[in-house]
């Protein structure tokens, strides 16, 4: 029992006691606007490898991860402000404060990746029916769908967005989400669970006639694939503190594509792209300010870099990413 | 009744002209072409210029804006679309996706985000015996864009079904392979198709510019949209399914603009924000329900 | 129903397969014994294919029943019928080419895997040893198909015959009892055809198998059918031993093309 485990409880240890040693030094090294960017990139990490779950392993092709993202967000969020908060409010400056505070946003997270997990089955389901180019619209069509409630939905903020959201995540619990997230992804792909999403992305006819329940798996891969946008957005709303529809628009499901799409599907590389362009805007900020353009050029660079993504690394990309044989319409 | 009947078939009218190019490109090429609601924008820009700098008539900023935007679809062919023929569909849809962006971004930088003022190129007053006998609000503009695309409509039916390039559109779109061994050159019948099915939105464009007064780099992305639901709804590949299609999606948006949905007192939509939401709707039940559309062929894949 | 009553595995009766106007399969009857080797042929376009597509649940029967050792199939879907112990290779190979060798069958092993999603994101104890289990299989079914120096490989760069041997034994690793073949010979030089034949033979007694056969090498049919069934417009026109159906007038006609009416 123990010769199995303790290998990797060592590692996971020593991985701890890193991110407590940033939690505990960053903040001093660096200032508030680092360390934000930091939770960003590590939000990004979860986003981006739970819809690598979706896109890159199983094949699914979905634009519209961001609504996950959302609702998971907002649900967390709208507890917090109406429950969350005064359910605390009593231990306030109490010795046990932030350890309640840590097991409430455990529990949080919990309860924001199932909402977003319901969401994933929403969609999942229509995967069982459509295939590539119509999914995509599919899933497009339920991100929309979700913004627009979002913004007309008055108890969460409606148009003005929601407000006064306790900071309760931290760039450690953030960091640990991230470890945590890539370590079950990378373990489910290396199982037959994995190599079941696996088979279906590379061939949905031949799955099924060894035995392979395809429309279990690629509902599984949605509900599985949402629950981690869903535990990023609660992790991200807690930090911010403000949350606006417009956080979760086309252009976050986008970037999320984008970041998968340069990854090639590899775990790593995912990680790699997903650091490189949380990055970007942040670097483009400044160049903005030089050169006082008068809107965000991010999405111009996104869609030129998923161009030339296709353009020119596609043989590599591809053959990582997307299936290899021609197929998934409709009609052939 | 009659009144929004009338609005509604305006508006199907536009969705048609931007429907056609999704299915007529879907057909030859088994691509959602992403970027066709830009196309339809830049045609309307076209038409703005030609209108309002180098005040052309009506009727030759309309070709004018059908050259230009025959000229785009055919550039993002042949720079976007055609080194992946022969890669994975996904790749191709999502170079689609980056296109459209990057036009809409690059139209932002160009042009900045602001709409501008379209020129009112045709009257827009009601037509006065008309409102006088039958009560019907009818504008000069609504009875200039449903002639001109009815003639473009019927246009584009000879083309198809008479001429000797419709005849191979119809192969390609029947079978790649064989209408390439029967020796048809389906690169060349691939650009037509696109540069045909850009025109007709670039035209689209002009008509939509002028019936709304404005236009803006992103008023593309929902009558594409929309077009393209209105496309899957006929039937995608059907040249009669998308303009049933559209005709059908401008009823429904229409009937749904004077709606007002309470769900529950704190979230109340109103037609503006369901108009949108709506498109949506409609096309994941079409896509659950029939997916083949109302006037396609249900097919089942060989194994 | 017991086996006494029923000695078939497979049986088909009076199957109807249409698609729109086009009847695929007519009134097809057909039964398999447990251990036997089945030979489906015909001209293109017989309806053979469409006869495995039917068993296997990726079409729907017009009209008809099949029913392995009683158990109707109809209605199933395709993974649920694989469960149940039948599989199947394409005519059209359809391996899952961007994925290795030992993937390919480690993925069709997947049933026989006994930990659940969390297990799994957690490496636990039962993981480790159900993946070893498999991957020893899998080398072990490798090794028997010669294929085990290419484990590592991505299936879709094996030479042609190599992928279709794989495709068998991507087949077996489900541990079926019913296998369907379809056209495993086609595109191999006759020495390949030669091994692929002495194989399959030795399949049925290895794995207790029994076999249903497409294919259109008439020397491999002939040498290792127990019986023939001989399509035509989706109906049977002739079945029996081999050598019954070598000198039958009207399987000669219908590969030679039909008189004109
Ligand atoms: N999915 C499908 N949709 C429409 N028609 C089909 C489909 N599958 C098969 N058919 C038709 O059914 C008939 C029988 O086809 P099938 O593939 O079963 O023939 P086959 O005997 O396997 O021929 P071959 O020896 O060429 O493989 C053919 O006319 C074929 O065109
Ligand atoms: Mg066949």
């Amino acid at each position: 029992m123990w010769a199995h485990y303790l290998p990797r409880l060592v590692l996971y240890v020593a991985i701890g006691s890193v991110l407590v040693g940033l939690d505990v030094g960053l903040p001093r090294l660096l200032n508030a606007y680092l360390v934000q960017i930091l939770v960003f990139v590590a939000c990004n990490i979860v986003l981006a490898t739970s819809l690598n779950l979706i896109n890159g392993i199983a094949g699914q092709f979905s634009i519209g991860h961001a609504g996950f993202m959302a609702i998971g967000a907002y649900a967390t969020a709208w507890l917090s402000t109406t429950h969350g908060q005064r359910l605390l409010a009593p231990y306030e400056g109490q010795r046990l404060e932030p350890l309640l505070i840590v097991a409430y946003l455990v529990v949080l997270m919990f309860l924001g990746g199932l909402a977003a997990a319901l969401g994933g089955l929403l969609i999942g389901l229509p995967s069982l029916r459509l295939r590539g180019d119509y999914l995509a619209i599919a899933t497009l069509g339920f991100g929309e769908i979700i913004r627009v409630l979002l913004l007309n939905l008055e108890p969460v903020g409606g148009a003005t967005g929601l407000r006064g959201i306790p900071q309760y995540s931290s760039l450690f619990l953030v960091l640990v989400a991230a470890v945590v997230t890539v370590a079950a992804l990378h373990n489910l792909g290396n199982s037959v669970h994995g190599r079941s999403l696996l088979a279906i992305r590379e061939d949905e006819t031949a799955a099924e006639a060894l035995g392979i329940d395809c429309a279990h798996y690629k509902t599984s891969a949605f509900v599985i694939g949402a629950f981690f946008a869903g535990v990023a957005g609660c992790l991200y709303a807690h930090y911010t503190q403000f949350i606006h529809p417009r956080s979760f628009d086309f252009m976050k499901s986008i970037e999320l594509v984008l970041i998968v799409v340069l990854g090639g599907g590899n775990l790593r590389s995912v990680i790699l792209a997903a650091v490189a362009i949380t990055l970007l805007p942040e670097g483009l900020r400044l160049v903005k300010g030089a050169l006082h353009l008068p809107f965000d050029p991010r999405m111009a660079i996104y869609s030129a870099l998923l161009i030339a993504a296709m353009l020119v690394r596609r043989e590599r990309v591809l053959q990582a990413v997307l299936p290899g044989r021609k197929g998934g319409g409709l009609r052939e | 009744m009659s009144q929004q009947l009338i609005n509604a078939i305006s508006l199907g009218a536009v969705y048609a002209l931007i429907a056609l190019g999704y299915t007529m490109v879907y057909g030859v090429l088994r691509l959602i072409n992403f970027a066709h609601g830009e196309v339809f924008m830049v045609g309307s820009f076209i038409g703005l210029a030609a209108l309002s700098v180098f005040h052309l008539p009506f009727a030759l900023a309309v070709l004018v804006a059908m050259v230009g935007a025959a000229l785009l679809g055919a550039v993002i062919e042949r720079g976007a679309y055609r080194p992946l023929r022969s890669a994975p569909r996904l790749a191709a849809l999502i170079t689609a996706i980056g296109v459209s962006l990057l036009l809409q971004n690059l139209g932002m930088l160009i042009l900045g985000a602001a709409p501008r003022a379209y020129p009112p190129a045709i009257d827009p007053a009601p037509i006065a015996w008309l409102e006088e006998r039958a009560g019907v609000v009818v504008t000069r503009q609504q009875v200039v864009i449903l002639a001109a695309t009815a003639a473009i409509l019927a246009g584009l039916s000879l083309i198809v079904s008479r001429t000797k390039i419709g005849k191979a559109m119809r192969a390609v779109s029947e079978d790649r392979q064989a209408a390439q061994l029967m020796g048809i050159n389906v690169d060349r019948v691939i650009a037509f198709t696109f540069c045909l099915g850009s025109a007709i939105a670039g035209a689209g464009g002009v008509f939509y510019g002028v019936y709304y007064g404005t236009a803006d780099p992103l008023m593309g992305l929902m009558p594409g949209i929309k077009a393209f639901v209105a496309a899957v709804l006929g039937g995608i590949g059907s040249v009669p399914g998308a303009m049933l299609g559209a005709l059908l999606m401008g009823l429904v948006e229409t009937g749904v603009s004077s709606v007002t949905l309470r769900v529950s007192p704190s979230l109340v939509l109103t037609g503006s924000t369901l108009r949108d939401a709506v498109a949506f709707a409609v096309l994941i039940a079409i896509l659950l329900l029939r997916p083949a559309g109302l006037l396609g062929r249900p097919g089942r894949e060989k194994v | 129903m017991d086996s006494v009553s029923d000695p078939a595995l497979l049986t088909l009766e009076s199957c109807t397969v249409s698609f729109g106007g086009l009847i695929a399969v007519d009134e097809l009857s057909l039964q398999v014994r447990p251990g036997e080797l089945v030979s489906l042929i015909g001209p293109n376009g017989a309806g053979k294919t469409t006869v495995f597509n039917a068993i296997t649940g990726v079409y729907p029967l017009a009209r008809g029943d099949i029913r392995l050792e009683g158990t109707p199939l109809g209605g199933l879907p395709p993974h649920r019928v694989a469960r149940l112990g039948v599989a199947r290779t394409f005519q059209n190979i359809r391996l899952f080419r961007g994925l290795t060798v030992l993937d390919n069958l480690r993925a069709a092993m997947h049933h026989g895997s006994d930990y659940d999603l969390l297990r799994a994101a957690l490496r636990s104890r039962r993981w480790a040893a159900t993946e070893a289990r498999l991957q020893a299989k899998a080398r072990e079914l490798l090794g028997l198909f010669e294929l085990e120096g290419r484990a590592e490989e991505p299936a879709g760069s094996l030479p042609y015959g190599e992928q279709r041997r794989l495709e068998i034994v991507r087949a077996l690793a489900t541990g079926p009892r019913l296998l369907l073949l379809d056209e495993p010979a086609a595109g191999m030089n006759p020495a390949e055809t030669q091994r692929l034949m002495d194989l399959i033979r030795s399949l049925i007694e290895r794995f207790s198998l029994t076999i249903l056969l497409i294919e259109h090498d008439m020397r491999l049919v002939m040498g290792v059918s127990d019986r023939v069934v001989v399509l035509n417009h989706g109906r049977e026109i002739a079945a029996g031993t081999p050598q019954q159906i070598a000198g039958d007038p009207a399987v000669i006609e219908a590969y030679l093309g039909e008189p004109t009416h």
